[in-house]
């Protein structure tokens, strides 16, 4: 029970880092409060599903024309919907919103309500000190930890992601210094929009695939963040592995752990909020007057 | 007579002169007398839904619009209030005329506790935590399913009165008593502290108003108004099941309040009437009946595009001006204020516009 513990936690927490750490980068560049960006998650997931099961151009590029698709469509997403209302906090809220029941609907009325799934991409398992680890799930660790890595050397390796990070931190004198900030948050946007679509394809096998499967990761993503602090890239990270322990251990230790994993991971956060509002390793905001 | 004639001159007065407000009174008289001219049990079914969801909305904008803590769980006291009068009634054998209230209160309670909860929080912090609170619910209701009945819920309970006219009249009297109740506090000297809170909390503080108190009341106040609305939907439907802790209906009244128009408290009620009637009819289609919500979601995006305030802002520029030396507002047509006779401009510059804007 302790090693099932100890690798669903961990696979599932690389699977909400990634989710959370695009959420967390929207909030901080742009200030979206992005509610549909798991559904682009699920859209991948579909996308995914459909170019496997259709067209057999084999799991690697089916894998990456989803993430490609997603990406471009929340590039296009972004210029229609959340661009023309940007200076209206609570309008980009709501389009978020009916954006994410928009993709679920038109997901459910073109694949219906049923629970699909894809085969494994890689079969077998490999034996480490007596468990039993599923090469899919040591592939989701895998793609994980390299995504992550991928992230921390965009963000702090390159220009632009210096830029990005100025912009996180002060818009109005990022814009002053000339840089685009406008593309900056489009940046921003597909790089964790890919992220999401990431998690979505490689996730896959080991979920089922359904219309409302956005609404799960989304409160969790939100926790984990929240838990971490909004727009800290290393409390995302560590939000993401102590809510994934937390719901690993409610699900395999108490009764009826199923139902119960979301009140216990919620409650932990509502608890680290609590004590430290700003989370775990938010900065305490100055207030915005 | 004398009354008679007080009566009519404060109407002619005071609401005929302005457009919105006899639209108010067309709105609630026309809801009133409906029954009289038109009474299909479906129509009527559908209406009654609408009354109720729209206490549910404007409960939502008094918290969310007038003090700014957006809150994104509100379907927490919705189903607290639904639950709580449904298993008063049934399991202790209450009148459910008394369990309506312990409802509400109930629901105030959780509403004064996620305000205690949420006092240090704020802005988007806020709204992420609160999401948190009904699924916490959620959970523990699936977890003890003797209780709670699981995923059916609580069914099988008394409605309050019998007959579709007679549940009509009493979502309808409800929903306009809470709703001006709820535009009336936030129209008092409480409202004018709310929106000083929303609008500058560090301010508010300084001047020597205690905010958390302040929050707090509101947080309850706004909790009894959505258990209430819960209370009576649970007693109308007959059951009180998860569906009314669920993140879709806690986005659902977002989406209205939004959709409306923030700080109104009209606008929810506005956006409720138009939108759940609007579902529900979509939904009586055969080949629109599963596109119902991405047709709803569409119209709800296009809308904004155009008015990204919200629907009764927009429409109310559109048929009243603000003088420019009192700031109160005058039906378009006219040339002169009405109160202090200065000359209207043809064209507001924008400026004003955002200062004459609550």
């Amino acid at each position: 029970m302790l090693q099932d513990i100890l690798v669903t936690g961990l696979v599932n927490g690389g699977v909400y880092a990634l989710l959370a750490i695009g959420f967390s980068l929207i909030f901080g560049v742009a200030r979206i409060v992005n509610i549909a960006h798991t559904a682009f998650y699920m859209l991948a997931a579909y996308c995914f599903y459909t170019l496997l099961t259709r067209t057999g151009i084999g799991f690697t590029l089916s894998g990456v024309i989803s993430v490609v698709a997603v990406t471009l469509l929340s590039l296009v997403c972004y210029r229609l919907v959340i661009e023309p209302v940007r200076e209206h906090e609570s309008a980009v809220l709501i389009s978020t919103i009916a954006l994410g029941l928009i993709f679920q609907e038109l997901m459910l009325a073109s694949y219906g309500g049923n629970f699909l799934g894809v085969p494994s991409t890689i079969e077998g398992v490999m034996r480490l000190g007596g468990v039993a680890i599923p090469y899919q799930r040591l592939l989701i660790l895998v793609v994980a930890a390299v995504m992550l890595a991928a992230t921390w050397f965009f963000l702090y390796r390159t220009r632009v992601g210096l830029a990005i990070r100025a912009t996180a931190n002060d818009l109005e004198v990022a814009n002053l210094m000339g840089m685009n900030v406008h593309r900056m948050a489009m940046v921003t946007v597909a790089f964790s929009v890919g992220l999401a679509a990431i998690a979505g394809v490689v996730a896959t096998p080991v979920t089922s695939i359904h219309p409302f499967m956005w609404l799960d990761p989304l409160v969790t993503m939100l926790a984990i963040v929240v838990l971490g602090g909004l727009g800290s890239l290393k409390g995302s990270i560590i939000g993401a592995l102590v809510i994934a322990y937390v719901e690993a251990i409610t699900v395999f230790t108490l009764p009826e752990g199923a139902h119960l994993k979301g009140a216990v991971a919620l409650g932990i956060m509502v608890a680290v909020l609590l004590a430290r509002p700003e989370g775990l390793f938010g900065v305490a905001f100055e207030e915005e007057r | 007579m004398y009354l008679l004639r007080r009566a009519w001159a404060e109407m002619r007065n005071e609401v005929l002169v302005l457009p919105s407000r006899t639209l108010v009174l067309v709105w609630a008289a026309g809801l009133l007398l409906l029954p009289l001219i038109y009474d299909d049990a479906y129509v009527l079914r559908i209406l009654t839904m609408t009354c109720l969801f729209a206490i549910f909305a404007a409960s939502w904008d008094l918290l969310a619009g007038y003090t700014g803590q957006v809150n994104f769980g509100h379907a927490l006291f919705f189903g607290a209030g639904a639950y709580t009068s449904a298993l008063a009634s049934l399991k202790l054998g209450v009148s459910p005329w008394l369990t309506i209230w312990l409802g509400a209160a109930v629901a105030a309670f959780f509403g004064y506790l996620s305000g205690f909860l949420c006092l240090r929080l704020r802005g988007s912090y806020l709204s992420l935590a609160t999401l948190a609170f009904p699924l916490i619910g959620l959970g523990l209701l699936f977890a003890f399913p003797d209780f709670s009945g699981g995923e059916l819920g609580v069914s099988g309970l008394q409605r309050l009165v019998t007959g579709a006219i007679a549940n009509y009249y009493l979502a309808c009297v409800s929903m306009l008593v809470v709703v001006f109740g709820l535009w009336a506090i936030a129209d008092s000297r409480f409202g004018i502290v709310l929106h000083a809170i929303r609008d500058d909390e560090v301010a508010a503080r300084a001047s020597g108003i205690n905010t958390p108190r302040y929050k707090l009341t509101v947080f309850a106040l706004s909790a009894a108004a959505a258990g209430f609305a819960g209370a009576l939907l649970a007693h109308y439907l007959r059951v009180a099941g998860p569906s009314t802790l669920e993140v879709a209906l806690s986005f659902q009244v977002v989406i209205w309040g939004i959709f409306g128009g923030v700080a109104t408290i009209y606008g929810p009620v506005v956006a409720v009437f138009i939108l759940y009637p609007l579902t529900e009819w979509l939904g009586s289609f055969k080949h629109f009946g599963e596109l119902r919500l991405l047709i709803f979601a569409v119209i709800v995006l296009l809308v904004l595009l155009f008015m990204p305030r919200g629907l009764t802002p927009w429409v109310r520029d559109k048929i009243e001006l603000l003088c420019p030396r009192c700031k109160q507002r005058n039906f378009k047509l006219r040339t002169t204020c009405r109160l202090c006779g200065a000359g209207l401009e043809a064209q507001v510059t924008r400026a004003q516009r955002l200062v004459g804007h609550q």
